[in-house]
């Protein structure tokens, strides 16, 4: 119980001292303690678990599922301010952003951090949606840091598309509330989940369905399914980079947990009706529009970060659809592919940001022979654009092959339309990257210093999790698809 | 079962609720910003009024505390934050027209009659006396996300903005009776904190494009990337 | 057959409709003296309405060379279908023999008929402002016949019958109840009331400017009895609307019987309702300024807009509450 609040708490104290502190290299050498303290709290609370099998209390609630991904935010909040440390100063000495902007920065990062923790370890639908909102709020500043025309129009969009979104799930929250009033014995329990999923056969499935139509379109605009995606490419494009890494890796994790907690829900409720997969094809129907729409944006992209935004799109298109197709296998190759994929993408816009700053520009045409300028922020982008596209023997490989199999068992025909999108992507992807890394350097261009820690470590785990998964990890991975689905796959 | 059948309170509980959609419509069509806030100012105040009628026929006292909040929140703070911008910015005498406002209401009307469908088959078994105002909420709500869309300036789709939230209180006080304190808490202090945040991205986008009409934010483009 | 039954109660129909077009020009006169003390003035003799009448009774009738028989013969049509009209609406009590005829509609169709000819007579001489006027006129009553026929079916649904006398008997048998429906119903007729009988903020009645005259500039072209036959029609169309709006949402003090003690709490019922009605017009048109006349059809989208809600909140909130 105490490595739960310690984990959520630590970044709501950090951010209050940060919000107070004035001093700018302090504020970036505390950043990173926080987030240190906060990961292992995080990795206790996980040996708890394992050890307990779930941990609850408090309006908290701590299982498999939940636990790996409140370690996965952890870790990757941990690097990303060890990365943001020394970038966010020398983007402060260069003059995009003030000094007091740096210390909005700072507290926001905190401050997002907790209320992606708090949204991860709540049992309460409505902490979970002023959560998911909070996280929200906490980042819109950040995006519009550099206060260019831009950015201001990015975070503009990201707001208000970002707030309807919110608001239609809100109302999906008081629909699911509305059906427990008459399934529970005490309705003010009526929005704990745990509760809610011990007695979801008896929640009214006409009232569920609309309430789950809500809450999709609600969650998943944040999740950045087609048609809600609009704002996802500008805002993860024109925040820092440190921004645009854990909203691209995290952000849109906690999101598709709060879409598949609901699913699970649904799914409870609609099991004997006529429609018992209503959810499920709904999320395959969003998943799929999504990852092949994506894919095809891909191409025209002409701005480094934007082309990786529809790549997080695309991916989390094949999560949502992986997740809606249900079974073990589809849901274990889900619950990996939001592990590597994390890992992968925010490693990917830690070098994506090396790379800008190299060119001067973020320009797709405009960066050139990156790997002839300064070999390690080559090497590294060819790396990670390889891991993304799903190369073997990249962990990338495994979940997608995994994903693969499993549409082949369920839905043959739609295994061509995932094998063409991810052919399209992985087109998209080099053939923008090949120029980027292997084209002829510019005059005067010079390497910079090079903070490559996070991507040399996030590309390894990667790399390991794609040769070989460890016990623990796979063991925790079975347990959150027996969670989700109900069956082993192991 | 008919109106003549229930008590006053809760008849006084549906003319409230009605006169709530009618200043979701005033909001939409008025083109005068501080007039469209004083409309918003009046939604709040109604739907708080709405809801300790509520408390009062239902007999469910908690629901006094969300009506204080949302008075105090909804029809006093946000306007007066909104007011202080408007001011600040100079747009007290703004007008923002409306540029085909009978297309507008009636898109508004075939938007009432949608939410009542809707949520037709939800409430046809329910017993409690509010449960036709969930279809009003709910038109609430969506009325307030047409006039996001159909109206260009910032402060007029913040007003949109908040409009949803108004409905979406009232629609949780309709359906079930209010959430629980904690999460009524919440929102009321997500609202709050965007609020702020809407006030500091207004100075932004001013300072940006010398105008607050944000369909000139268009510098991001979907062939990929700012102009040159 | 109790024949003296019957003849009784025709009787007291045709006394009230007579009362009808004697008490139309006191209720304008009550309106003048309100506006005048608002303007801290003293204002004309209440009954002034009647010496003007009287005075255009006997004066000169002069026709010009270009009009046709239409523009003799208008004056009346209007006056006997306004006044038919009036004689349907319950003034003093619900349950006489012109209930039968008391159908809205039928109301609206002899108003419509009344204005059909008033426009035509402003057209028939062929002057510029009389051809405006009219076209006015049109408009506003091509965009406020909706709404009153909008607002009219709200109540209809309720009272699941168009007849006044069954919409008032409706009201009054529900006792105190607050319905949306009505509320909003109220305010479209409100609106519309003040469009169709050309007052602020529509049209200006005391103006002398042409330009600005919509119900006037029809009738500029008359003189002597012909004008004061239109003058009372428009007079007894302001009664109308009030009494329209005083009984049917405030029925109360109606009489139900024909007893004299019922009848002459209904007239002092009625008269009470138009105090108030008539203070509240003067009060409107002292407070508002006249809209251009391009912003008249937004007016009346308004009104059409609260009647749509009136009829969309009796589906929603009344039926099945």
């Amino acid at each position: 119980m105490s490595a739960l609040l310690l984990t959520v708490l630590l970044p709501l104290a950090g951010a209050l001292v940060l919000a107070l502190l004035r001093s700018l290299p302090l504020a970036g050498w505390i950043n990173v303690a926080v987030s240190a303290l906060s990961f292992a709290a995080s990795a206790w609370l996980a040996w708890s678990v394992a050890a307990a099998g779930e941990i609850a209390g408090l309006g908290f609630r701590v299982d498999a599922f939940n636990v790996y991904l409140v370690v996965l935010t952890a870790f990757v909040g941990l690097t990303t301010s060890i990365f943001s440390r020394p970038y966010m100063r020398h983007v402060c000495k260069t003059g995009l952003t003030t000094e007091r902007g740096m210390r909005v920065y700072h507290a926001m990062y905190q401050a997002f951090m907790f209320t992606m923790l708090l949204a991860l370890t709540t049992d309460n639908l409505g902490v979970l949606w002023v959560a998911v909102e909070g996280a929200t709020l906490a980042t819109v500043l950040l995006v519009s840091l550099y206060r260019t025309p831009e950015a201001v129009e990015a975070a503009w969009k990201y707001f208000i598309l970002c707030g309807v979104g919110i608001a239609l799930a809100l109302f999906g929250t008081v629909l699911t509330y509305f059906a427990a009033q008459h399934a529970l014995a005490d309705p003010a329990a009526g929005l704990t989940w745990s509760i809610l999923y011990r007695h979801a056969g008896g929640l009214e499935p006409a009232v569920m369905s609309l309430a789950f139509v809500f809450l999709l379109v609600g969650y998943g605009t944040k999740v950045g399914l087609v048609p809600m995606h609009q704002w996802l490419p500008d805002a993860h494009s024109e925040g820092p980079t440190p921004m645009s890494a854990v909203l691209s890796g995290l952000l849109l994790n906690v999101a598709l947990y709060a879409v598949v907690r609901l699913k699970m829900l649904v799914d409870g409720s609609l099991a004997g009706t006529a429609s018992p997969h209503l959810a499920g094809y709904l999320l395959m129907g969003f998943g799929m529009v999504s990852f092949l729409v994506a894919g095809l944006f891909l191409h025209r992209q002409r701005d480094i970060k934007r082309m990786f935004s529809y790549s997080s799109i695309e991916h989390m298109g094949l999560m949502t659809f992986a997740f809606g197709m249900g079974g073990p296998l589809a849901t274990f190759g889900a619950l990996l592919h939001m592990l590597v994929h994390s890992l992968t993408k925010s490693a990917i816009f830690v070098t994506v940001g090396h790379a800008a700053h190299i060119a001067g520009t973020q320009r797709i045409d405009h960066i050139r022979g990156l790997i002839r300028t300064q070999p390690v922020v080559g090497w590294s982008l060819l790396l990670g654009v390889a891991a993304i596209a799903g190369f073997p023997p990249f962990g990338v490989f495994t979940s997608e092959f995994l994903l693969l199999t499993a549409t082949m068992q369920s839905q043959p025909w739609l295994t061509v339309a995932l094998l063409s999108g991810l052919a399209v992507a992985f087109a998209g992807l080099f053939r923008h990257l090949h120029p980027m890394v292997y084209g002829p350097a510019p005059e005067g261009q010079l390497p910079v210093r090079a903070n490559l820690l996070p991507v040399v470590v996030h590309l390894g785990l990667v790399l390991w999790l794609g040769l070989s998964i460890p016990p623990f990890l796979v063991a925790w991975l079975d347990r959150a698809t027996q969670l989700i689905t109900g069956a082993h796959l192991l | 079962m008919s109106i003549t059948q229930l008590p006053l309170l809760q008849q006084l509980v549906l003319v409230l609720a009605a006169i709530v959609l009618f200043t979701s419509f005033v909001l939409l069509a008025q083109a005068r910003l501080v007039s469209a806030i004083h409309a918003f100012a009046w939604q709040g105040g109604l739907a708080a009024a709405v809801t300790s009628v509520v408390a009062a026929a239902g007999h469910t006292p908690h629901l006094y505390f969300s009506a204080l909040l949302t008075l105090l929140l909804k029809a006093l703070l946000i306007p007066w934050m909104l007011h202080r911008l408007v001011h600040r910015l100079e747009l007290d005498r703004h007008v923002d027209l409306l540029r085909r406002p009978a297309l507008v209401v009636m898109a508004a009307v075939a938007l009432v009659i949608f939410s009542y469908w809707l949520v037709l088959p939800m409430v046809q078994q329910e017993l409690t006396f509010t449960r036709n105002i969930v279809a009003i909420s709910l038109a609430v709500v969506l009325i307030g996300l047409l006039m996001m869309v159909f109206r260009q300036q910032a402060v007029v789709q913040v007003l949109g903005f908040m409009s949803m939230e108004n409905g979406l209180f009232l629609a949780a006080v309709s359906a079930t009776g209010g959430m629980p304190l904690v999460v009524e808490l919440g929102v009321a202090f997500d609202v709050l904190v965007a609020m702020v945040l809407f006030g500091v991205f207004f100075f932004q986008i001013r300072a940006n494009i010398d105008t607050l009409d944000v369909d000139r934010l268009n510098r991001l483009t979907e062939t990929g990337g700012e102009e040159p | 057959m109790d024949y003296l039954l019957i003849a009784s109660t025709w009787g007291l129909a045709l006394l009230q409709a007579l009362l009808f077009a004697a008490l139309a020009p006191l209720l304008v006169g009550w309106v003048r003296k309100v506006k005048a003390w608002l303007q801290n003035r003293r204002g004309a003799p209440l009954l002034q309405p009647y010496r003007d009448l009287y005075k255009l009774l006997g004066k000169e009738v002069r026709v010009a060379h270009t009009a046709s028989v239409l523009f003799r013969a208008a004056p009346y049509v209007v006056f006997i279908a306004t006044w038919l009209a009036a004689s349907a609406v319950p003034l003093v009590a619900v349950a006489l023999p012109t209930a039968a005829i008391a159908d809205i509609i039928v109301v609206v169709g002899l108003l419509a008929l009344a204005r059909f000819f008033l426009a035509l007579a402003g057209m028939d001489v062929g002057t510029a402002f009389g051809g405006m006027g009219a076209s006015r006129e049109m408009l506003v009553s091509a965009l406020a016949e909706p709404a009153m026929l909008m607002a009219v079916f709200t109540l209809a649904m309720t009272a699941h019958s168009t007849n006044l006398a069954s919409v008032v008997d409706a009201q009054l048998a529900g006792g105190l109840v607050l319905r949306p429906s009505y509320l909003f119903a109220l305010g479209a007729l409100i609106l519309v009331a003040l469009a169709e009988t050309g007052r602020i903020p529509v049209d200006n009645p005391t103006t002398h400017l042409e330009l600005t005259m919509i119900h006037e500039a029809m009738i500029l072209e008359y003189s002597g009895r012909h004008l004061a036959l239109m003058e009372w029609a428009a007079q007894i169309k302001l009664l109308l609307y009030g009494v329209l709006i005083a009984n049917i949402f405030l029925p109360w003090g109606i009489a139900g019987s024909l007893a004299p003690a019922d009848l002459a709490l209904g007239l002092a019922a009625v008269v009470l309702k138009l105090l108030a009605l008539g203070a509240a017009l003067a009060l409107a048109e002292t407070v508002l300024a006249k809209m251009r006349l391009f912003r008249a059809p937004a007016f009346l989208n308004l009104a059409l807009l609260l009647a749509l809600l009136g009829l969309l909140g009796h589906v929603i909130l009344e039926v099945g509450a």
